[in-house]
């Protein structure tokens, strides 16, 4: 069978903005040769570095894929800083969100919500504000703009658009090879 | 390309360019009978589809808001989308798969069949299988139809094969790559299916029919067909002894527009279709159009349906080829020893890691779903389709509060599960799971309804005009020159998916609404 090749190609570019408009936005990618270490979250504008800093912690704890560096994460929450800078309402919601996940983790581990060193502690925490409207706007965005970018499908095994070349009738739509005999 | 003028009062107009009114404008067309083709999608073509499953649903879905209420999972899931439809030229047939199959005798009469269920609206069709099946045979070699008209089947993807190789394990007999309206040798001016893998976003080979590129430019090169994109029809106007007038649509600056017509075909799919009938309420018809029964609107169904899918410890990659790349059709039989009325198909699915991750359970997270996104490639999948039983309360009304852009009061989804549908789920949930156990299938996800893909019986056929809207031709009872020409009329959904059924019924219709046109009866 041909399997899919899941390394990570260098040749890394910038992609463009999908056009999902009706479902929670599409990720747009953070620009080529931004490091994955803090730069990234320096540049927003309207949240605080240590609000996006957190929602990248919020989003892998939500989605966790530990075959996925931080910038795919990065990618899928930035353009809330954007969104918090057009609309008063949803950068209030982020930010009380936060506000409120790092009190419940203050309380419970004396910690603000990123430094919780166990997954399985700060997904109870997020257990806790799972009916908030800040947590079902991250989640609902998340699954758009995460699993929607291009660049991690392949780390998925899904090869994506595909018609231009030629389909798979000649790439193994029926390469099948382990099926039992019946 | 023809091009009518508003004042034409001569023309038929046919609202809606999909399975049911982009083939009975072409087969008017045909006739020689001048058709202006309402459409409140764009018109994107062959080389505008995108691979891409969020882009591609953008470009074509119907997005336009809905509102839902009812017990089903999509309300709580999907509360503003009840249903997965197209909003382009060539409606639902851009984005669907291609799976066309017959009714059984059976489920053209369901009263007689199963009885007076409680709960459910139970009615015979005014049309048998023997009436049916000389149009079946036209739509099928209309279509191109796979196993008809010697037409091969399609070779089978790997998706298929692993449901194959389950069915065959747990003794399934009818399994196969479908009857499908998708070329898999060159026929009717389209190429064979290149396995893209992209049948919902809108085949880009052409392969796949859809009335976009057969239908519409045919009976476009007649000279008696226009199609009018970007129209959004809003009401349909009548004169003092009852006799539809005309169309009033928003062109595409939002401007209003009438277009006058001899005869009205409604066939913007069966959310659409009755919310245009309802709002078209007047003085003379204050119920809506064509509503003296009180059931416009009623007896929505969307299927039983849900997906089953299966985890392998070596690689599927169900995604190449074709989407439904063939079926399991055991269970499609009557056999009300299983607990239920009616039967169910099993047909493969996939979806790419998109739409899986929206899909395979809404409003998951956590460890549990991303392991189960983590096993993508290892994973096969079939959907689930059965009858659902008509149920009065099951409805389509204008919503009270919210409009669409055009201000016309949007419509309102209603639909709660009938004890029949829960327990048809249930088992095909077991037996899907079963499939794939058979052959080593490490996990196995039972997966809930997505928005609806079918829709019917919203303005259903009947013999008497108290228990229906419409005649055995589609015509409503109440006025002669007023036709439905989708999936609304549709009294009972049957087990298997709806397309071949309002196609020949549309061919159908056509030869009826030339006859009578021609006697001057419209
Ligand atoms: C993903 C998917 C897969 C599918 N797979 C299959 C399959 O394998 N087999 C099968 O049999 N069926 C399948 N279907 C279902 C099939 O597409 C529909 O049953 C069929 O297209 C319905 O035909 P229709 O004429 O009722 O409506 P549609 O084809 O949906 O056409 C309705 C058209 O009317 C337009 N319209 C609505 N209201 C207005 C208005 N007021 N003014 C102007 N225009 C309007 C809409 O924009 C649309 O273009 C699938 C559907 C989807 C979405
Ligand atoms: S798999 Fe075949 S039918 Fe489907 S999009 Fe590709 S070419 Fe068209």
């Amino acid at each position: 069978m041909r399997e899919v090749d899941r390394r990570t190609k260098l040749n890394r570019r910038t992609f463009l903005q999908g056009a999902a408009t009706a479902v929670p936005a599409v990720a747009v990618a953070t620009s080529a040769g931004l490091s994955i270490e803090d730069a990234w979250a320096e540049g927003s504008t309207t949240l605080a570095p240590a609000t996006m800093k957190t929602l990248v912690k919020v989003a892998r704890d939500i989605y966790p894929h530990d075959f996925l560096v931080d910038s795919y994460y990065i990618t899928a929450v930035k353009p809330w800083d954007g969104k918090a800078a057009k609309d008063p309402a949803v950068k209030a919601m982020i930010e009380d969100g936060v506000k409120r996940l790092d009190q419940d983790a203050q309380d419970r581990h004396k910690l603000p919500y990123a430094q919780v060193a166990w997954e399985s502690d700060r997904v109870t925490l997020l257990q806790g504000i799972e009916q908030t409207a800040f947590f079902k706007a991250m989640r609902s965005d998340l699954v758009v703009s995460l699993y929607n970018q291009e660049e991690l499908w392949p780390k998925f095994g899904y090869e994506g658009s595909s018609a231009e070349h030629g389909g798979y009738i000649k790439r193994g739509f029926d390469d099948i090879n382990w099926l039992p005999k019946v | 390309m023809a091009k009518f003028d508003l004042n034409d009062d001569g023309v038929v107009v046919i609202v809606g360019s999909g399975a049911g009114g982009g083939t009975l404008g072409n087969e008017l067309a045909q006739k020689g009978i001048k058709v202006v083709i309402l459409e409140a999608g764009a018109r994107n073509e062959i080389q505008d589809f995108i691979n891409n499953e969020w882009e591609s649903f953008t470009q074509l879905a119907w997005k336009d808001m809905r509102t839902t209420s009812g017990s089903w999972q999509v309300a709580k899931d999907f509360p503003n989308l009840p249903a997965w439809i197209v909003k382009s030229v060539g409606g639902s047939t851009v984005h669907w798969a291609g799976a066309s199959l017959r009714f059984d005798e059976h489920e053209f009469k369901i009263r007689s069949a199963y009885g007076d269920v409680p709960g459910a609206n139970m009615l015979d069709w005014p049309i048998t299988l023997a009436e049916m099946e000389p149009w079946y045979a036209k739509a099928e070699n209309k279509m191109g139809v796979t196993r008809t008209n010697g037409i091969p089947g399609l070779p089978g993807n790997n998706n298929f094969k692993v449901m194959e190789a389950g069915a065959r394990k747990v003794g399934y007999k009818e399994v196969h790559t479908g009857r499908m309206a998708i070329n898999s040798q060159p026929r009717d001016g389209r190429g064979s299916c290149q396995q893209i893998g992209f049948c919902f976003q809108g085949c880009k080979s052409g392969a796949k029919w859809s009335t976009l590129y057969t239908e519409i430019p045919k009976g476009e090169a007649t000279g008696n067909l226009e199609v009018r994109p970007n129209s959004m029809a809003i009401k349909i106007e009548h004169d003092a002894s009852g006799k539809v007038t005309g169309v009033v649509y928003a062109d595409a600056e939002g401007k209003q527009q009438r277009q006058k017509a001899r005869v009205v075909a409604v066939a913007g799919n069966s959310i659409e279709s009755p919310r245009l009938l309802l709002n078209s309420a007047s003085s003379m018809f204050p119920d809506g159009l064509a509503n003296s029964s009180g059931q416009v609107g009623r007896n929505y169904m969307r299927h039983m349906t849900g997906s089953v899918y299966a985890v392998f410890d070596k690689s599927v990659h169900m995604y190449r080829g074709t989407t439904m790349a063939g079926i399991i059709r055991d269970e499609a039989k009557n056999d009300p020893s299983r607990g239920f009325f009616g039967g169910y198909e099993m047909e493969t699915l996939s979806l790419g890691v998109p739409f899986m991750a929206a899909f395979l359970k809404p409003g998951a997270w956590g460890r549990t779903f991303t392991s189960a996104m983590e096993q993508y490639p290892q994973m096969a999948g079939m959907w689930l389709v059965g009858e659902d039983l008509p149920q009065e309360t099951n409805r389509v009304t204008l919503d009270p509060k919210a409009k669409d852009a055009h201000g016309m009061p949007v419509a309102s989804v209603h639909y709660d599960d009938h004890p029949n549908d829960l327990a048809m789920r249930n088992h095909a949930y077991k037996q899907g799971s079963a499939v794939y156990e058979s052959i080593g299938a490490t996990a196995t996800f039972p997966t809930v309804p997505y928005p609806s893909t079918h829709n019917m019986g919203t303005n259903r056929m009947s013999a008497k005009a108290r228990d229906g809207v419409v005649n055995k031709f589609g015509q409503t009872h109440d006025i002669k020159n007023l036709f439905v020409s989708d999936g609304s009329q549709f009294t009972s959904s049957a087990a298997c998916n709806p397309t071949l059924t309002i196609v020949s019924l549309a061919i159908r219709q056509a030869d009826h609404i030339a006859g009578a046109m021609q006697k001057k009866e419209i």
